[in-house]
């Protein structure tokens, strides 16, 4: 065995690579619960990827096809509604990881010098995430997977001069058709390899710079030497085997609440899979309420707070835009002395508590048909959304803050 | 994060434990995504058992049914034809159907339920074509010994009218006889064995 990797080990490094990433990759030793994230947004990948290939083997991208293609995996195909249900659930639970590895990020600062590489390669994995979630719901051709695609492709057609052309190159035809599943369908299985590479981007970049911690403390300037090495981070612990033991329970308590909602709820009560979506794609006739799923609706209720003006309603198109290219910038909005929320002051505390309760609000709206009170709270939620961000340079510098200690607590 | 004391019989015990009920999760795990490569519902349904109704076959003449995709045969053997599986058997493989490549009930010098009519699976042994059916006697390109048989075009494999290999050609055993059974006298069930499905 030994002499097989030395075999291996002159043409390719093994065991260097090991060594680097895992078994003397120091992580900080007061990681907590909010770690867990980053792991299993790995593990959801590698579930969608894997049931996404075995659905393939059954599914037919043709508008006269797909949906009897699916319910033929649901009924007839041995075990079709476990792959599927782990899919559409699978797609749930990605953003469900991903919003709280992000907030993870936002809370301890893991956006800040020298980190700012790392989280923009991470708003790009979301980027992704979401334009590969969108092929996705086209692909089942339900009346909401027609309808939702319509009104999201006719965003770019509100783009002034070059739109309808846009919307037009986009869809491959005048309507979304056979056309353009079968363009969608493609992009859905490319874009998650996509995201695989963009992941191993993203955790050669985290191992360049080191993973941040709860307290914000950059561990590789603290002292030196821990029990296996005499130059590792005295607050440093090996990667393996002692987070990889941390990320397996949290694998294993992920499972389980997974599993419960794949078995017991996977329509989680039409928020996970719409019920409009049981009712093959029909373009003569739109659902009374349509709503995109649940992880889109924030950004939607944004997009319908804002009203035209000026004979055009590419504004609203323009914040959406807006609340997601706003986070690239976040590395050099927080302009506070300190990296986590332990140590930073009421200001920001407060802000993050409203902000997280404005992103439920505004989720909550986007499901919601729009009525005259609920586009005014959506209006008042979106300005406080940007507010966050815009006046961060701001309040985060004015901010009380407490002092950091040299190591980090326990 | 002190080493002393570490009761390492103890760690390894725990550490196969995880590891041995991992292993489980990830085998039951595993069974959904290789049984959803077996036929479907709806493949199954469509490989069910085929009735084939033989009232208007002809002596001599040869039926063809599909089952499962595939092309099966119905011959209804004539009394020569008949007389000359029972004694002409020195060119051949396996005369007595050693190999399993029907059901029981038809291990017999007829290998069918009943002698006039012989029930086929109708793909070559060797790699799987269709065999052409030549019933009649010494043809010029089949030789002067030939008594009525299968040819396989493909490469040249030789069967009897029970579909019995001849020696020297590159098919290996007999051709397959499906399960099947009488309904009536007059109708066939191929896919479904005597006493129950296949």
């Amino acid at each position: 065995m030994s002499r097989l990797i030395e075999w291996i080990d002159e043409r390719y490094p093994l065991t260097k690579v090991w060594k680097e990433h895992l078994a003397e990759y120091y992580a900080p030793k007061n990681f907590n619960f909010w770690y867990f994230f980053g792991s299993l947004a790995m593990l959801v990948l590698v579930n969608q990827i894997v049931t996404g290939v075995w659905l393939t083997m059954n599914y037919k991208p043709d508008a006269d096809l797909a949906f009897a293609s699916v319910e033929y995996i649901m009924r007839d195909v041995n075990w079709g509604w476990l792959i599927r249900y782990l899919h559409s659930t699978g797609a749930s639970a990605f953003f469900i990881v991903i919003y709280l590895h992000m907030f993870r990020g936002l809370i301890y600062g893991s956006y800040r010098k020298p980190r700012e590489l790392l989280w923009i390669i991470g708003v790009v994995i979301y980027l992704v995430m979401m334009a590969t979630a969108f092929f996705g719901y086209l692909l089942p051709w339900g009346q909401m997977s027609y309808w939702g695609a319509q009104v999201i492709v006719n965003l770019f057609a509100a783009i002034p001069v070059i739109g309808e052309d846009l919307s037009i190159w986009i869809r491959g035809d005048y309507v979304i058709s056979d056309t353009t599943l079968n363009r969608f369908f493609a992009l859905h299985y490319l874009l998650p390899f996509i995201l695989a590479a963009l992941v191993f981007v993203h955790i050669v970049a985290l191992h360049k710079v080191g993973s941040n911690n709860p307290d914000g403390i950059e561990i590789k300037k603290g002292p030196k030497g821990n029990r296996w090495s005499p130059d590792a981070p005295a607050d440093g612990i090996p990667f393996h085997p002692y987070y990889t033991v941390k990320d397996i329970v949290g694998v294993a308590g992920f499972l389980i609440i997974f599993l419960a909602i794949v078995f017991f709820l996977p329509e989680m009560g039409g928020y996970f899979l719409e019920r409009p979506n049981f009712e093959p794609a029909n373009p003569l006739k739109t659902p009374e309420h349509i709503a995109p799923v649940w992880y889109f609706t924030p950004f939607y209720a944004m997009l319908r707070a804002v009203p035209s003006f000026g004979g055009t309603q590419v504004w609203g198109v323009l914040v959406m835009g807006a609340s997601i290219v706003i986070l690239f910038f976040l590395p050099w909005l927080d302009k506070s002395p300190v990296k986590s929320i332990r140590y930073k002051g009421p200001i920001f505390k407060v802000m993050i508590a409203l902000f997280v309760i404005d992103f439920l609000v505004l989720g909550y709206l986007g499901m919601k048909p729009a009525t005259p009170g609920r586009t005014l709270v959506a209006q008042i939620g979106t300005i406080y959304y940007f507010l966050f961000f815009l006046a961060m340079p701001i309040y985060s510098k004015i901010d009380k803050t407490k002092p950091v200690p040299e190591r980090v607590t326990q | 994060m002190s080493s002393e004391g570490v009761d390492l019989k103890k760690r390894r015990m725990l550490i196969t434990a995880t590891a041995g009920v991992g292993a489980v999760g990830v085998g039951f795990a595993l069974v959904p995504f290789i049984s959803y490569w077996q036929p479907s519902a709806r493949a199954k349904a469509l490989g069910a058992p085929e009735e084939a109704d033989i009232s208007k076959l002809e002596p001599g003449a040869l039926l063809r049914v599909k089952w499962r995709g595939k092309v099966c045969w119905i011959v209804n053997r004539t009394e020569e034809m008949l007389k000359d599986l029972k004694e002409n058997t020195s060119h051949l493989v396996d005369p007595d159907s050693e190999v399993p490549q029907q059901p029981e009930y038809c291990k017999n010098w007829h290998r069918s339920i009943k002698p006039k009519y012989w029930v086929a699976v109708g793909i070559c042994t060797h790699l799987g074509c269709s065999p052409t059916y030549r019933p009649e006697l010494a043809p010029a390109d089949l030789g002067p010994d030939w008594k009525g048989g299968f040819f396989c075009p493909c490469h040249g494999s030789k069967f009897d009218l029970a579909g019995r290999v001849y020696k020297g050609v590159p098919a290996p055993t007999n051709l397959v006889v499906p399960p099947h059974k009488y309904l009536s006298d007059t109708v066939i069930l191929i896919g479904e064995d005597q006493g129950g499905a296949a």
